[in-house]
């Protein structure tokens, strides 16, 4: 199975240059049968990705801790090109392949102006990202990781709402700023242990005091990324301004590269330092998992609502991973992939009746119920993921985070529990006054449920969700092996 | 050696001469062809190129002519982006109905004094050289006689050059006057027996004198003035072959006749990169004018190629190389989107013309943003693999807190960069562009090309390549 990995990676690619070809073959026809054509490729490029990702975890050995569909070939500079997926960056590859086609699909008619360069920008974002999970290469890792950005810059920029320009800007600033930090490190890193090789930099030990520094520049970049409080002020500017399928794209997997950073990087290769910071990132959790609740409970915005619950998820995933036992990154690993999905479906949601009425103002909604009840059931299933009922993928995520940090920090714990009523309190409150009560605004009156596409793109979410909400042992089973090595690896290193 | 295998050494140079003069005969009989006199140029630059990189290693006319690695690979470059510029400039001219013979001659005789910089073994051949390029490049920078911002370039440009010749001169002065010679293997051993203040204050008045020539902050001045009113051919040929040749000239004076006093001149190359850098990142945020937005972006390039140096070992030289060389091939296509780009006939190059450029020019406006891109150093463009070189180089010498604020400062220009490529694609467009000549669009395209993909494949020839030529400079 060896070149799998770069197949599935570079795959999307074959979409982008099909669609440049139609591009050029076709300028004298007819625009809408150009742009329809596209977006049939599209949609079977990221389903063929998505089946090579499913052929990838069907061939993926769980039992193995080890990076498996190893590729190896030396570049220039000291780099080289090495490709690998473990049992942690495995089940992102088919995350981020399982929510492109429902981008393609929910793009479908919402976008009207230059259809065929969106979805050469989607096809290209989705090759980098799935070229982050699946880099074993320090230098090649960064060239993915921040290649994103420009897809995602012109996506924002381009495609968004009223104050794209200003959201393009500073998504793109913010995260270059942490990035150029983590580029230092990495020159150093190299530079220091004379390998760029992922698995080789994780037997080798820097120094305790090399580590601080190298840790502070990896967490700069990564905590952006995620995004931690305070540095997250980006995050909410560019859900609001990009388009639905952007949202999606930025919550459901871009976010979860803070993460994914974090388990490859900072905690085996920075293993002192990152024991060192733990309160430190402890205490940014917890603010931000209290702090941002309180905020998105006070938004007028549904999407800025949805984002601001979005950095208090991911402060569960910090507390979890930095909670440095079996639990806590497992339920770290749970969370993200389950916020995956959920926030993902409930950008959706919003985008449903946003392609309807074109504003996301909470206050112009009331009553969907009464028009709209299949929206309204599905809505409701999402935003109990989102509130992490039990019986939802959510609620797993939730439950082992706060175990696994309880093992190491009991003030946390309870601190970030009551996050969980936080949630319960905005999220309800946003779908009580979005689906629930009388219809009044009479703007309303001829809304239209759900349609059969967006149908299509909400069955998969929702079997998703509740699959995985009563079967953690798909995720966990996979995740296992590895996490418990690198949680071994850890507790070793730190004396703990 | 004898006077045969002298010739040998400097045979690239000498075959330049003799075309030149040979082109300005022909021209000064048959000067309605243009088009035939920019052709020999174009062939005598590339048939240069050729005999530099297949010539003998080795020192001429008493060690003060040097043919060695680090020559042959500048010398390859300095040609080779002459010949483009020949080209560039040949067709632009007939554009403008303004075809005077002179320009690739002109160009021909610039290379001329590049190659003797890049070959100097002594303070006279490197300040022949410098001269010989330098008044080329004035009159070309006021080739648009017509014209009062080009007029008012060559003067600037001829003023401010002159000032750094002078201060040059001094320089060598006084070093000659306390090492007791000119030759630079002359110098060394008077550094390593123990550098005494007035060589080193000579070496600074040098390394001010040559800071005038690569444009490095605090001696910038003329750059934003003279990129804005030179003709953009030109400015392409002032931001690529002379800046090479300068930094070659300048890499081998600081490691070959002032390797023993590295630890003295770094401080000077690491002030003058962090101001450049510095200037470069901040000048260019107000600019409105995109040829002098590109006058502060190559300020700023120039201060990540001195980090480079700095580092003071073979692998800083490397880096530097491998900088200067991808920076000048995206510069190159960057001025030629420019040049492909008019609106009733009168080129545009202010911010606001390229408004919505995405949808009038899409094959330009994208190579534009991949250039941009690439200046702003975001992976996978060549921009990033130049700063990847540098910084790693600067890193290796223990000079984080350099690499550290170079990498900042990329975050402040990346603010321009961006400006730029959001007013292309974000903002509704302005009014029809006029079709675009060929040359300068294939010119464009090329380099963005280059800048990705094919910069990943050209990196395995060219990092060797820089590797062998920084070997030859340097003692240790």
């Amino acid at each position: 199975m060896t070149g799998i990995l770069s197949l599935t990676t570079f795959f999307p690619l074959i979409g982008v240059a099909a669609i440049v070809v139609l591009r050029l073959l076709g300028g004298q026809a007819d625009q809408g049968k150009l742009e329809n054509a596209a977006k049939w490729i599209a949609l079977a490029t990221t389903l063929a990705t998505l089946a090579l990702s499913i052929l990838l975890v069907a061939q993926f050995d769980p039992l193995n801790p080890g990076f498996q569909f190893q590729e190896d070939i030396p570049w220039f500079a000291g780099a080289g090109y090495r490709m690998g997926v473990d049992g942690i960056s495995v089940l992102f590859v088919l995350l981020t392949a399982f929510l492109l086609p429902l981008c393609v699909i929910a793009s479908w008619k919402s976008i009207e102006k230059r259809v065929l360069e969106y979805l050469i920008a989607f096809l290209i974002l989705e090759s980098l990202v799935i070229g982050v999970f699946c880099a074993l290469d320090l230098i090649l890792f960064y060239i993915f990781f921040e290649g994103g950005l420009l897809p995602m810059f012109l996506i924002i920029g381009i495609w968004g709402g009223q104050r794209r320009v200003y959201a393009a800007f500073k998504f793109f600033l913010y995260t270059l700023l942490g990035s150029v930090l983590m580029l230092a490190a990495i020159l150093l890193m190299v530079s220091t242990a004379h390998t760029s090789s992922i698995p080789e930099l994780m037997a080798y030990h820097f120094a305790p005091s090399l580590q601080i520094w190298l840790f502070l520049a990896f967490f700069a970049s990564f905590a952006v990324k995620m995004p931690m409080w305070p540095v997250h002020t980006w995050l909410p500017d560019a859900h609001v301004e990009a388009p639905t399928a952007g949202s999606v794209i930025l919550a459901g997997i871009l976010l979860k590269l803070g993460g994914y950073g974090f388990l490859r990087f900072c905690l085996p290769m920075f293993p002192q330092a990152s024991h060192y910071f733990t309160p430190l990132v402890f205490t940014l959790s917890v603010i931000a998992v209290v702090y941002t609740s309180l905020v998105a409970f006070r938004q007028v915005d549904i999407k800025k609502l949805i984002a601001y619950s979005s950095v208090a998820h991911m402060g569960f995933v910090t507390m979890g991973i930095f909670a440095g036992n079996a639990q806590g990154v497992q339920g770290a690993m749970y969370q993200m992939l389950s916020h995956g999905v959920i926030s993902g479906a409930l950008f959706l949601c919003v985008g449903v009746v946003y392609d309807r009425m074109h504003t996301r103002e909470i206050a112009f909604y009331g009553g969907l119920a009464n028009r709209m009840p299949w929206y309204a059931a599905v809505f409701m299933l999402f935003t109990m993921g989102n509130v992490g009922l039990p019986g939802t993928s959510g609620f797993v995520g939730e439950i082992l985070t706060m175990t696994g940090t309880y093992g190491t920090s009991t003030w946390t714990a309870l601190f970030a529990a009551t996050g969980v009523i936080l949630s319960a309190v905005y999220a309800l409150t946003l779908y009580r006054r979005v689906v629930f009560g009388e219809l009044t605004n009479p703007k309303l009156a001829g809304i239209a449920d759900l349609e059969s596409r967006e149908v299509l793109i909400f069955a998969p979410l929702i079997v998703g969700t509740l699959l995985l909400g009563v079967q953690p042992g798909l995720i966990l089973n996979i995740t296992q092996a590895s996490v418990d090595h690198l949680v071994v690896a850890y507790r070793a290193a730190v004396g703990g | 050696m004898n006077l045969n295998g002298a010739f040998q050494i400097a045979l690239p140079e000498a075959f330049l001469a003799v075309s030149a003069l040979v082109l300005l005969v022909f021209g000064a009989y048959r000067g309605k062809n243009v088009g035939a006199v920019s052709l020999g140029a174009g062939f005598a630059l590339i048939a240069a190129a050729a005999l530099a990189a297949v010539g003998p290693v080795g020192t001429a006319f008493g060690g003060s002519y040097i043919a060695d690695g680090a020559a042959a690979f500048a010398k390859v470059f300095i040609y080779g982006f002459s010949a483009v510029s020949v080209l560039l400039g040949d067709r632009w001219l007939k554009r403008l109905d303004n075809s005077q013979f002179e320009f690739p001659i002109l160009i021909v005789i610039a290379a001329l004094g590049m190659g003797m910089m890049a070959s100097a073994g002594d303070l006279i051949s490197l300040y022949i050289g410098i001269e010989l390029h330098s008044l080329a490049l004035y009159v070309l920078a006021a080739f648009r006689r017509d014209d009062a911002r080009s007029s008012e370039a060559g003067l600037k440009y001829f003023v401010l050059g002159a000032l750094s010749s002078g201060l040059l001169l001094y320089g060598a002065s006084l070093i000659y006057g306390f090492a007791g010679s000119t030759r630079f293997d002359v110098i060394a051993q008077a550094v390593h027996a123990g550098a005494n203040t007035g060589v080193l204050f000579g070496l600074v008045f040098l390394i001010c004198g040559l800071a005038f020539k690569i444009s490095a902050a605090p001696f910038h001045m003329w750059t934003p003035d003279v990129y804005e009113g030179a003709p953009t051919p030109v400015v392409i040929f002032i931001t690529t072959a002379p800046k090479l040749a300068a930094m070659v000239l300048l890499a081998r004076v600081l490691m070959n006749a002032f390797g023993g006093a590295a630890e003295q001149w770094r401080q000077v190359i690491l002030v003058i990169a962090m101001i450049s850098v510095l200037v470069g990142a901040f000048a260019g945020l107000v600019q409105k004018n995109i040829k002098r937005l590109l006058a502060y972006s190559s300020i700023a390039n120039i201060g990540y190629a001195l980090i480079g140096l700095s580092a003071a070992s073979h692998q800083g030289v490397q880096s530097m190389l491998v900088f200067m060389v991808l920076y000048m091939i995206d510069v190159t296509g960057f001025f030629a989107c420019l040049m492909a780009l008019s609106r009733a006939g009168r080129p545009m190059e202010t911010l606001a013309d390229m408004a919505g450029l995405f949808r009038e020019r899409p094959g330009i406006a994208l190579a534009m943003t991949v250039l941009s891109f690439s200046f702003l150093g975001l992976p996978p463009f060549s921009g990033f693999w130049g700063k990847f070189y540098v910084f790693k180089a600067a890193l290796n010498a223990g000079l984080w807190p350099a690499a550290v604020a170079g990498l900042v400062l990329s975050v402040v220009a990346a603010f321009y960069y961006l400006r730029l490529v959001k007013t292309m694609w974000f903002d509704p467009p302005v009014g029809a562009v006029d079709a675009s000549p060929l040359d300068a669009k294939a010119v464009a395209i090329g380099a963005a090309l280059f800048s990705f993909p094919l910069v990943l494949v050209a990196l395995t020839f060219l990092d060797p390549a820089a590797t062998a030529a920084a070997a030859a400079l340097g003692t240790h």
